[in-house]
């Protein structure tokens, strides 16, 4: 089976969320000939040719001829690498990102073929065909399914399967691709500007400080600010905080908001409704602070503080300003 | 402006999800139902343009009888009509069947917009508005979270934040746009609204066996999730809990 990974760069690194696919498409791949095919979009950089080729890339290939972010473009690219590896199976995937499950659904929309979007795992089962598992409810309830299709559509989930760099990583062979586009194809294109949002984005924050239905207003929210601009960190709320008005809905983690991944989430008057869960349940420690020690964001966190934020937050701004 | 919204009915879910025995649905015994915020924003997207460029919306909808409850809530938010692709059972359709029956209805009249959820809440498949796109020929753009309609109506740019670089992609109408929660406040149905979308008629239509003809993916069952974590760690209460919290974040490694 040869496997396609479409790659997301990060500036000069490579997307996380592109590693985590990488990291599945070479399970896929383990024992075929031809190992991981990365697709990247524009110019390579040499530090991203050299991380995909430590996550066990064989081949890159680096399709021209497409400037800048055009999803249809994007599919049809990918469409035109499909039919070189001949009639045996194979597999495309994609970080299930904005991005990622765009270019996908349109790839199986041109070809045909059923698309899975935010798979867990994968793996060969019975006559040819993939067993998979991927998120429902956005992680809340996961579906195993049957996918039997001549090449097999999916993207990753992007805070559910962890990314390792390859045991044994070889060079990737980079090859040149100019796909035969149509006029069509490019009619949706992005053009890109400043969010004016600034600082660190919520998405790949690696501190997120969130505030629920306790920060109690607008303006409760400045000691949370204060604490994540210590720890390097971002704010996010839950859906209520939006609802109410006291922050905007692009600060909003959920299931219909921001997925976080962060090494610490510190959640802080939020009561942990199951669809807030759906977006912080990435976050490599959870920790709770909250009047309720009853609520489920107490009883799910790794580490609880039973308090009023307003007097915790204050304290714990101290004791950092004091360490130094 | 004509444009059409898809909504779908799914489940409310509050403090944990139940599965049915045979795990293959949710257990909707005690549950209500809904449609996704998403799809809530959406219906009033299209209900803020026609106040603006005059026109209609029409909702649709696959599902089985009861998302006429799903329907009427769309139109007491303003919604002129509606419309129900009736599957005979609660069975799942699938993102290809489901776009293709969307498609009967999308091509049926000149519509200048056609707009969807990002996603369904519960399945979560992230297509059947490409795929509808595809189906009508027209150009597609998802993830949105803000909408603005050249005031020739010829055209709209649609955006949407990507690693906190905005994205603006300009679409010819007409076009399929999926949006996302957050474009817009929707409002609250007005008592007005709830009297006419009670009596507002429903148009029928049987979708009966679009889904065997598609090669979607063959769902086997559906689990919950292991339980990540064990019950946390207490640090303390109140101000006093602050050292063991300094202690927490220093092994995390966050305070370098």
């Amino acid at each position: 089976m040869t496997v396609f990974c479409l790659v997301e760069p990060d500036g000069d690194a490579v997307a996380d969320a592109s590693l985590r696919a990488l990291t599945l498409g070479r399970g896929l791949a383990a024992g075929a000939a031809t190992g991981v095919a990365c697709v990247v979009f524009g110019a390579l950089d040499p530090a991203v040719a050299a991380g995909l080729a430590a996550y066990g890339a064989a081949d890159v290939y680096v399709v021209s001829g497409v400037d800048g972010y055009a999803p249809q473009a994007w599919a049809r690219a990918l469409a035109e690498l499909l039919p070189d590896v001949g009639t045996a199976q194979h597999a495309v995937v994609a970080a299930g990102t904005e991005r990622g499950n765009e270019v996908l659904a349109h790839l199986g929309a041109i070809t045909g073929l059923p698309m899975a979007a935010n798979c867990v795992a994968a793996a060969p089962a019975d006559a040819g065909a993939l067993g998979i598992v991927r998120q429902r409810w956005a992680g809340l309830l996961l579906e195993e399914a049957v996918l039997d299709a001549p090449a097999a559509l999916l993207t990753v989930a992007t805070d559910a399967v962890a990314a390792e760099p390859a045991p044994e990583p070889g060079p990737a062979v980079v090859h040149a691709v100019a796909p035969s586009v149509t006029d069509a194809d490019l009619v949706v294109r992005a053009l890109e500007s400043s969010a004016g949002t600034g600082g660190a984005s919520l998405a790949t924050a690696r501190v997120v400080v969130g505030g629920g239905r306790g920060v109690g207003s607008a303006d409760g929210f400045a000691p949370l600010e204060e604490l994540a601009g210590l720890l390097g960190g971002v704010v996010g709320v839950s859906r209520v905080v939006t609802s109410e008005g006291w922050r905007p809905h692009s600060m909003q983690v959920g299931q219909t908001g921001t997925k976080i991944t962060p090494d610490v989430y510190l959640a802080c008057g939020i009561s942990g409704a199951i669809q807030h869960f759906a977006g912080c349940a990435g976050a490599k420690h959870i920790i709770a602070i909250n009047t309720d020690p009853s609520a489920p964001m107490m009883t799910r966190a790794d580490y609880a503080v039973v308090g009023d934020l307003h007097e915790v937050l204050p304290a714990l701004i101290k004791a950092l300003r004091a360490r130094g | 402006m004509e444009i059409l919204v898809c909504v779908k009915r799914v489940p409310t879910v509050g403090g944990v999800i139940t599965l049915t025995a045979d795990q293959r649905a949710v257990d909707t015994k005690t549950s209500g139902f809904t449609i996704s915020p998403h799809e809530e924003c959406a219906v009033e997207e299209a209900v803020r343009l026609v106040e603006r460029f005059g026109g209609a919306v029409t909702v649709v909808s696959l599902g089985p009888a009861a998302a006429e409850e799903q329907l009427r809530a769309c139109l007491a938010l303003g919604a002129t009509a509606a419309v129900l692709l009736e599957t005979a059972d609660e069975a799942e359709t699938g993102p290809i069947a489901t776009a293709a029956a969307l498609h009967t209805v999308a091509a049926s009249r000149p519509f200048d917009l056609v707009l969807l959820g990002n996603e369904a809440s519960d399945t979560g498949d992230y297509q059947v508005g490409i795929r509808l796109a595809h189906l009508l020929g027209r150009p597609a753009a998802t993830g949105i979270k803000a909408i603005s309609v050249s005031d020739d109506g010829a055209s709209l740019a649609a955006s949407r934040i990507y690693r906190g670089v905005l994205e603006t992609f300009t679409l010819p109408l007409p076009c399929v746009v999926t949006v996302k929660e957050g474009i817009n406040l929707p409002r609250y149905p007005s008592l007005p609204g709830r009297l006419r979308a009670k009596r507002a008629p429903v148009t029928r239509t049987p979708a009966d066996g679009m889904a065997a003809a598609a090669g979607d993916v063959l769902m086997t069952r559906l689990r919950v999730p292991d339980a990540p974590k064990q019950q946390a760690t207490v640090l303390g209460h109140g101000p006093d809990a602050v050292p063991a919290l300094v202690s927490v974040l220093a092994e995390t490694g966050v305070l370098s």
